[in-house]
Order: structure tokens, then C-alpha cells, then sequence
């Protein structure tokens, strides 16, 4: 008789599928929107989505690959570095736009109802473009090194195909994660600011900026523990055939990506509930 | 048998007063411990009190909507009034679903749209045409709908030149056009207004009014209106509920209703101790004001209204065995302390004598002319014969408050334009027009 009922409790798992199915446009105008107005009013424009990734790639490679010596394991350091900084830019910008979801759309979500969900997938499908472009220039880098470098040194190998699955994994873990923060920062600001630079610290307890070989024995197991570890080792070997394919490490950062995904999704679609009265 | 659209089963929302941080977290504590581990109800919700804002409660939750069910049928036009803190925007939020009820459920038909949500979403860097796209999409309306409709929307907002230019660039009225634009065309079934006509200008609160009436005609939606406005409440609205400290407090048709929230929202102010206000000046003392009532020509209890029969009641005393040549004045001020109205005893009636003791003086307004506000009450008794070199028995400086409710004074079914709304006064009158 009625077509919707608003009750306290709702059952454990309750994602409103056929909502966000119906808000499928808004979440194309979101994706559009943040891609749109990012960089209006700058001179460089998108050009900006390529220079961020390539001066930092730079910097790697007088910090950590000429200072500090790190070796890439065989692979020119621009092209390992890049890897690298692109992969972790977007599990980074998954895990932001997730866990400040609540903060940045306070105003929107203070007036008027749609899934919540919409708007962190929103923010993982802007953030896969904006990581296809970088993508773009490392390719670019890529087949310059192929085509100067003696044949051979870089193998690229049939594990490359794997890489659309590493993409989604990252976007999940990234976004399953911040969705989890999300909700408490809703509630205890200090979650936002602790988070910022764990986030930060977090990075080099990734193989991004190092290979796994490279890392002492000691840490290697703790190191190995990190979900993201095994994909991150396994884009790298696809492209430089370099490190390791670990396909068990693979299953277990897939296994505890479903477990912190249905977690998260729980948690926030409890929070979305309620969260204006605490924001 | 008409179709109901709204039903609201024991609905109930609690809110922690004060600030959200030092102890939220032992009382997350407790409560995740109380209804996960040992399966027991939120031990939050048994100590909520009702809300009553002015009266200082002993728990730290209250009860901003406790207990409310009603149903609304299809094609209504509901009038919810209460005072500030009665819950009505608390209830809009819950059927909004902005945020969730602690008890209770509520069941609706259909689409939900706000005429509070003009512009939400719009970014400043898009253009007209793009903002039209994502504020009808977070409302709910598929791009293939606004595609069609989207001629409809410019021309009525009038912004055609402007729609690809960023909506940074517009003006405001037009930012709040292109929006309420949107919100118009949306076709909800169900729609629901937040004191709409507060903000806005004229114009902008024509259309809206507009709009609602012609939601309500066409098509058998039904309307939800918060408002203050007991003018447009009773013009627009069949049917009434009234809200008081977050329970439901009547239910009815619209004039019932707006009654019974005259009746029952008296104003602490209109009896508070007259004794304990500051006095304006040096009095002789001879004379005390004691209180002030509001009251309708029974000498029950009213809150004054625009256009309707206001009687004023002064309590005094006299503290002399006798006081001779006596006359009250009181005056009425705008909240900014301009005079505006004076009522002073002496131009219409004699000067009097009192004896020792309590008396009352009693002033008749057959037609309040001021206009929906507050204002300020002043009141002056002097002794003219005074054996004392001060004249003036009491006199109490403007401090006495008074709300006064918006009603159709012309009883033409019009309404004064808000901004005028506490700053003029009106008055019965005739044009000819040849």
C-alpha cells in the first residue's frame, strides 16, 4: 500500500540497490561535475592531472632513488616510481573522497535524500579517470624505454591482463576503508586529522616507492601483511617482470577486501541514517 | 474512502542536548554495550524528556518529537504549526528522510519533494544549464525527464541568456529562480514547505505560494506547510496539526487548529511579574503595575493578532489611602524602541480616582493594527494632584514584550508583504477609484 516506510532499526545489511539504481544519473553528474570543475579557472587546466604525478616522480628519484639508494629491482626508476605514485594516488583518493564524504556534503545531505552511497562511487569513477590520463603518460614513458633500452630488460608479461582487477581491488580497498573512517569522523573530529597522516605513513609501509625484495627479512612478513602489498608487487610484475607474482597474497588482500567492503557498507548505511545530528 | 498518503505510527526522535564530544563516547559505550551485549533496550531512550525549551531539564536527552501519529489523506493540504521548538522541522526532517526516527515509523506514497531544497547541489563553477541537470538529479529526476522538461524550467526562472554561463557569475535572485525553477517542475506527490514564505522576496514568495496551490488543484498531491503564518496557514490549508514540546497536540480543520495555538501558546511574558521589571524613571510610588494580560473579548487568554479584537488588562495596586486625578497610558513600540501607537486614558476617558488595594484597568483594541511581530509594551500611570513633587506613580520603560500574530486584517484573503511585516501599522480605509 505504501511505497516507502522510514523505520529506526533497519536489518544489518540494508543497501538500497534499487535506489542507487534509480539515482543512476546523479551519479553521472557527480563524476562529471568533479572532473569538470576541478580545474576551472587554472591556465594549465587537466595538464595539472599529469604534471602532479610526473615532478613527484622526479623527486623519487633524487630522493629515494639517488640519495637513499633504493634499488627498483632492474627497473628504470622513472617508470617503477610512476607505477608506484599513480597506484597509490588512487587508492589515496578513493580512501579521501570516502572518508570526508559526510563532511564535504554536509549541506547537501542536510536537505535533501538520496543513497549516500552514490556520491563515494562517484568519487572512485572521477578518480579512476583522472588515474587513466596519469596512466596515459606512464604508457607514453613506457614505450620510450621499450623501444631505446636493449630488448629484453623490460618484460612485460601476460600478467598485465590482471591488471583491471588490481584497479577495482584498489578502488574497493580504498573506498571500504575511508567509508569505515568516514563514519567516525561524523562523530570524533579527531578521526579526520589522525587519519590524514596515517594515511601518509601508511605509504611506505606499501612496496610503492620499494620493492618487496628489497625490504629486510624482519619487515618483509609484516610488510606481506598489507593487503595492498600483493597488488601493488603484482602490477609491478606485470610490467617489469620484476618482484613476484603471489597469487595466495593475492587471494588474501581479495578476501580482506570483501570482509572491510561489507564491513564499511554496514557502518555507513548506518551512519547516513543518522549523521546530521551529530555532524 | 479516500487514499492515505502519510502515516505517522509513534514516531519519536530523541536528541543529546549540549555539546557532542566530552562523553560520547562512554555513552556510545554504554549504549553498544547494553543493547548488543546484554540485548537490552537503549538505556537513552527511557531517560528522554519531553522538550520543553524554556524550562531547564535534568537529562541530557530530549525528546524532540515524542509520540506522533497522524495520517494524512491524499490531495491534503496540511497546516503544521507550533511554536519555535515545537518539532515541526524535526518532523520534515524525519519524513525528508534526512535523518532517521529513534521509535516509530512513517509510511508515504510516492515522491517527497522540499521547497526548501531550492538550489541544492548548485556549484558555482557549472553553468545554468549544467546546475539544472545535478540539482533535479539529487532531487530525484532522471536526466531523460529533465531533458524534457528543461525548456519549461528556463523560461520559468527567466534566466535564458545566462544558461551557460557559471552560476558564480548570476545574481542572487536569479541563482534562487534557476533553483526554485527546478523544484517547481519536479512533480512530486508529496510536497512539503518550510516557512518558504520567510525567505525570499515578494515575487519569489508569490510563486511559491503559487505553486503550492496549484500542486494541491492539479493532480490530488498533497502538501505539507510549516509556517508561522497563521494568515497563509488559514488561506491555504484544509486541515491543521499542531505541535507542542514535540507531542502532537490537535489535530483538526485549519481555523480549529490556529485557535486552539492562540489559546495554548501564551506567552510567558504576557503574565510575568510586572513588580520585578525595571522602572523608567522616578516614580512617587503611589501606584504599582502588578501584571498584563492579552485577552479576547471573554477575557480568556489570547495571543494577539492582526486585525482581531486585543483586550488589555493591567493589574495595579494602590499603596496610598487614596490617589486622585489619575490616568494610564500605554504605548506600543517597534523591537528598535520607535513609538508607534499610544493609548493614553485621559483623551477618552476623564482622569479617575482609586482607593488603597488592587484594581484593574482595562483597554479595548476593537481592530490590533500592527502588523505580525514583536514589539514592546510601555505603560505610565501618573497622579496629577500628587502631594509629591514626582508626578509619575509607575511607569515601566517599554520592556514588557509582545508577539503579535499575523491574521488578515482587510479579511480579503491578502497578505501584508513580510518586509513590512513588525514595522507599520495598519488601518481600515476605502479607495475610490475613478
Amino acid at each position: 500500500m505504501y511505497t516507502t516506510e522510514i523505520k529506526p532499526h533497519k536489518k544489518l545489511l540494508d543497501i538500497d540497490l534499487k535506489g542507487i539504481w534509480h539515482y543512476r544519473d546523479l551519479y553521472y553528474m557527480y563524476v562529471r561535475r568533479d572532473i569538470v570543475t576541478l580545474y576551472k579557472q587554472t591556465i594549465l587546466g587537466p595538464l595539472w592531472y599529469i604534471i602532479q604525478p610526473l615532478f613527484t616522480t622526479i623527486m623519487y628519484m633524487f630522493v629515494f632513488g639517488g640519495l637513499a639508494g633504493i634499488s627498483t629491482d632492474g627497473a628504470p626508476q622513472p617508470l617503477f616510481y610512476m607505477a608506484g605514485i599513480v597506484l597509490w594516488g588512487y587508492f589515496t583518493q578513493c580512501f579521501n573522497t570516502s572518508s570526508d564524504v559526510f563532511g564535504t556534503n554536509a549541506n547537501v545531505f542536510g536537505k535533501v535524500y538520496f543513497p549516500r552511497l552514490v556520491v563515494p562511487l562517484s568519487g572512485i569513477t572521477s578518480g579512476l579517470l583522472k588515474m587513466l590520463i596519469q596512466l596515459g603518460i606512464f604508457v607514453a614513458i613506457y614505450i620510450y624505454y621499450v623501444l631505446t633500452l636493449p630488448s629484453g630488460t623490460l618484460s612485460i608479461n601476460a600478467s598485465i591482463l590482471l591488471f583491471p582487477v588490481l584497479i577495482v581491488m584498489i578502488a574497493m580497498h580504498g573506498m571500504s576503508w575511508g567509508l569505515i573512517v568516514s563514519s567516525m569522523t561524523t562523530k570524533y573530529r579527531d578521526m579526520k586529522f589522525f587519519v590524514q597522516f596515517a594515511i601518509q605513513l601508511f605509504m611506505y609501509a606499501t612496496p610503492v616507492i620499494y620493492p618487496l625484495s628489497v625490504a629486510p627479512e624482519k619487515y618483509r612478513d609484516i610488510i606481506a601483511l598489507n593487503p595492498l602489498t600483493p597488488i601493488f608487487e603484482a602490477f609491478k610484475y606485470g610490467c617489469f617482470g620484476c618482484g613476484s607474482l603471489d597469487w595466495s597474497g593475492l587471494l588474501y588482500s581479495a578476501i580482506f577486501m570483501c570482509i572491510t567492503l561489507f564491513i564499511s557498507v554496514v557502518i555507513f548505511s548506518r551512519t547516513e541514517r543518522n549523521f546530521m545530528d551529530t555532524v | 474512502m479516500s487514499n492515505i498518503a502519510i502515516e505517522f505510527d509513534n514516531v519519536g526522535k530523541m536528541y543529546r542536548l549540549g555539546r557532542v564530544g566530552t562523553g560520547t563516547l562512554s555513552h556510545d559505550l554504554n549504549r553498544w554495550w547494553t543493547m548488543n551485549i546484554l540485548r537490552k533496550e537503549d538505556p537513552y531512550l527511557k531517560i528522554g524528556e519531553a522538550n520543553d525549551r524554556s524550562t531547564k531539564g535534568h537529562s541530557d536527552y530530549v525528546w524532540a518529537l515524542r509520540d506522533i501519529s497522524f495520517k494524512v489523506e491524499q490531495g491534503d493540504v496540511v497546516g503544521i504549526i507550533g511554536k519555535n521548538g515545537a518539532g515541526k522541522s524535526t518532523l520534515l526532517k524525519l519524513l525528508s528522510r534526512i535523518t532517521s526516527p529513534s521509535t516509530g515509523s512513517i509510511r508515504y506514497n510516492g515522491r517527497i519533494a522540499s521547497l526548501l531544497e531550492v538550489g541544492t547541489g548548485f556549484h558555482p563553477e557549472m553553468t545554468g544549464r549544467e546546475n539544472i541537470y545535478m540539482n533535479a538529479s539529487i532531487m530525484g529526476m532522471t536526466k531523460k525527464e529533465i531533458t524534457r522538461k528543461l525548456d519549461e524550467i528556463v523560461e520559468f526562472a527567466g534566466v535564458e541568456r545566462y544558461l551557460d554561463t557559471p552560476v558564480k557569475r548570476y545574481s542572487s535572485g536569479m541563482t534562487v529562480r534557476l533553483g526554485f525553477a527546478v523544484a517547481a517542475f519536479l512533480e512530486p506527490e508529496i510536497l512539503v514547505v518550510d516557512e518558504v514564505l520567510t525567505v525570499g522576496d515578494a515575487e519569489f514568495q508569490k510563486k511559491a505560494i503559487g505553486k503550492m496551490k496549484e500542486v494541491s488543484q492539479t493532480g490530488g498531491r498533497t502538501v505539507l506547510f510549516v509556517s508561522h503564518n497563521m494568515a497563509a496557514v488559514r488561506r491555504l490549508c484544509k486541515t491543521g496539526v499542531l505541535l507542542q514540546n514535540g507531542q502532537l497536540h490537535f489535530q483538526g480543520m485549519t481555523n480549529d487548529v490556529i485557535n486552539e495555538y492562540m489559546k495554548s501558546s501564551l506567552d510567558s511574558f504576557s503574565n510575568a511579574p510586572l513588580s520585578d521589571m525595571p522602572r523608567g524613571t522616578k516614580t512617587n510610588g503611589f501606584v504599582r503595575f502588578l501584571g498584563i494580560e492579552f485577552l479576547d473579548r471573554d477575557n480568556s487568554p489570547i495571543e494577539p493578532c492582526c486585525g482581531r479584537f486585543l483586550r488589555i488588562r493591567l493589574k495595579l495596586v494602590v499603596k496610598t489611602k487614596e490617589v486622585k486625578s489619575c490616568y494610564i497610558s500605554v504605548g506600543f513600540r517597534n523591537i528598535y524602541g520607535d513609538p508607534l501607537m499610544t493609548f493614553p486614558s485621559d483623551m477618552t476617558i476623564d482622569d479617575f480616582s482609586l482607593t488603597q488595594g488592587e484594581h484593574f484597568a482595562i483597554l479595548d483594541i476593537p481592530k490590533l493594527p500592527l502588523t505580525a511581530g514583536t514589539y514592546r509594551v510601555g505603560l505610565w500611570c501618573e497622579v496629577r494632584n500628587s502631594i509629591s513633587s514626582i508626578s509619575c506613580a509607575d511607569y515601566i520603560d517599554n520592556t514588557i514584550k509582545i508577539e503579535v500574530n499575523d491574521d488578515d486584517f482587510f479579511n480579503r484573503g491578502k497578505q501584508i508583504a513580510s518586509h513590512l511585516c513588525g514595522k507599520i501599522v495598519l488601518c481600515d480605509h476605502n479607495w475610490t477609484i475613478l
